[in-house]
């Protein structure tokens, strides 16, 4: 995507943003001018960036904890038929259940912490990344395996220089199609018994103070905090699996 | 070079493939294996390859028993090997990765090896630099064996075992390679096993061929090619007549 044509459609968005609210001409839906003065003044002299910091904590926490956990057991169950044999009807109900329903069970285990909100979160980065971990484990053939081990590597060397840098698109691939069901489901375990992030900003704002030109300031904060993990996810993609980014280019 | 002494071995131990079978194979020498689906050519090459152990009887390479893959002994297959996130460059330097990964340990790597990541002539000699910079999708078939080839060249191995190598490239880019294959076998050093389906290939490039047959086998059963070097084999009576006699046996089986 060029970074022109993402400004572009920016400048879209917040013209017709302004035409709506001119034609509603309601408390309700203020214009982007004073959102965005409110959310220069909310950042700098109120607690947005308190929020947004909590909010971003808790997705980066769980991301980790998620990666570091689902990979490993995605890499064991692509490359022994036997485990994934025992497993995949388990993931395979578990998987489409949506995690967000959790939510009220997850905070009476965990009570009303932090570790909740990121146990949430992790629950659906981990089978995302599960499953497609494993169906790229599974897509190294036994050749090539083979061939690898023939040049003299053992397995801590099939470690390294195979399966960790095989696992690594599956990883991306899982947190781009999940980052926004996170940071969604993060709005909803911060509505939930909790002072600090974007979810309890933005719903103390739009209905307890109702003061709507902070709630939407919140709710531009939260996009672009669904926004940067996005674009962090697809620069790490650039990064290091460089081949399908070629890959994808050349094939049309 | 490599000494195959009375060896059983089947995935099923109901199923031999190999029964009390021997074979040896004398340094510098260029063999093809040729056989029928399912006679156990590829485990052949697994075998001698240490990737496989024999249930009875034993192999030896280089006077050495074989109990795990040998660094000295590079393996060409079929479908290349080769990382599809690497480029070609990167995939041609993976071998010395892992000796340097393990370093000259003696098991992953000869005791002597010298720590390089220097695969740059072999990638001029295979006609790759210009490709260095590639992934192996946007490769063709003959490019993605010929950087397996300098994979395993870059290594510098004493033993070349291919495994149906060239089963699934056009037939120039095959001819071009059998010819490159003749060439680094002449420039010395390599002992050469070359298993191969198809009967011309292994007229041409074995100056001996193994004939195996539906299992189990138990003899090796040797044919000898000593011409196969003389320019314009290709096209001579003798490498028709080595063709139909290779054929019948075969369909004899």
């Amino acid at each position: 995507m060029k970074r022109r044509d993402l400004l572009l459609a920016s400048a879209g968005l917040l013209l017709f943003w302004q035409v709506i609210a001119k034609v509603v001409n309601q408390p309700i839906l203020p214009p982007p001018d004073r959102v965005l003065i409110t959310l220069w003044n909310e950042t700098i002299t109120g607690n947005l960036s308190g929020h947004f910091f909590a909010s971003l904590s808790r997705v980066a926490a769980s991301t980790l904890l998620a990666i570091f956990t689902a990979a490993p057991a995605g890499l064991a169950l692509g490359q022994f038929k036997r485990l994934n044999a025992f497993f995949s009807p388990i993931i395979y109900i578990l998987y489409p259940v949506p995690k967000v329903v959790f939510v009220p069970v997850v905070l009476l285990f965990l009570g009303i912490g932090d570790l909740s909100k990121i146990v949430v979160i992790y629950l659906i980065l981990f089978f995302q990344i599960l499953v497609l971990v494993r169906d790229q484990a599974a897509n190294l053939h036994p050749e090539l395996i083979r061939s690898v081990r023939s040049l003299g590597a053992g397995r801590l060397a099939l470690f390294r220089f195979v399966f960790l840098p095989a696992s690594i698109p599956g990883i991306l691939t899982a947190l781009r199609q999940s980052v926004g069901t996170a940071v969604a489901v993060l709005y909803i375990a911060e509505l939930f018994a909790t002072q600090q992030g974007l979810g309890y900003y933005i719903y103390l704002n739009g209905n307890t103070l109702f003061n709507y030109p902070a709630m939407y300031a919140g709710v531009i904060a939260m996009s672009i905090l669904g926004l940067g993990l996005y674009f962090t996810v697809d620069g790490l993609e650039r990064l290091l699996c460089p081949w399908q980014v070629k890959n994808r280019s050349t094939s049309g | 070079m490599i000494e195959i002494d009375s060896i059983t071995f089947g995935y099923q131990p109901a199923l031999p493939i190999f029964e009390n079978f021997s074979w040896q194979v004398q340094r510098g020498e260029a063999w093809a294996v040729i056989g029928p689906s399912g006679c156990g050519k590829s485990t052949l090459l697994s075998l001698i390859a240490g990737l496989l152990r024999p249930q009875q009887g034993s192999i030896r390479v280089d006077g050495q028993p074989l109990t795990r893959p040998r660094p000295q002994t590079g393996l060409i297959i079929q479908d290349y090997g080769l990382l599809p996130w690497a480029t070609v460059r990167e995939n041609a330097r993976l071998g010395l990765r892992v000796r340097n990964f393990y370093g000259p340990d003696g098991v992953h790597a000869p005791a002597d090896y010298q720590r390089t990541l220097d695969v740059e002539p072999w990638l001029e000699r295979l006609g790759l630099l210009p490709f260095a910079g590639q992934y192996p999708a946007q490769l063709s078939g003959g490019q993605r064996q010929r950087t397996a080839i300098a994979r395993t060249l870059a290594l510098n191995p004493d033993v070349m075992l291919m495994d149906e190598p060239f089963s699934s490239l056009d037939a120039p880019t095959r001819e071009g390679l059998q010819r490159l294959t003749l060439e680094l076998w002449q420039e010395g050093g390599l002992t050469l096993i070359l298993v191969t389906h198809a009967i011309e290939e292994a007229a041409l490039l074995g100056q001996k061929i193994l004939l195996l047959n539906q299992p189990p086998n138990r003899t090796a059963q040797i044919i000898e090619n000593p011409l196969n070097l003389q320019p314009g084999y290709r096209e001579t009576d003798a490498y028709r007549a080595l063709c139909r006699h290779l054929r019948e046996r075969l369909e004899g089986v």
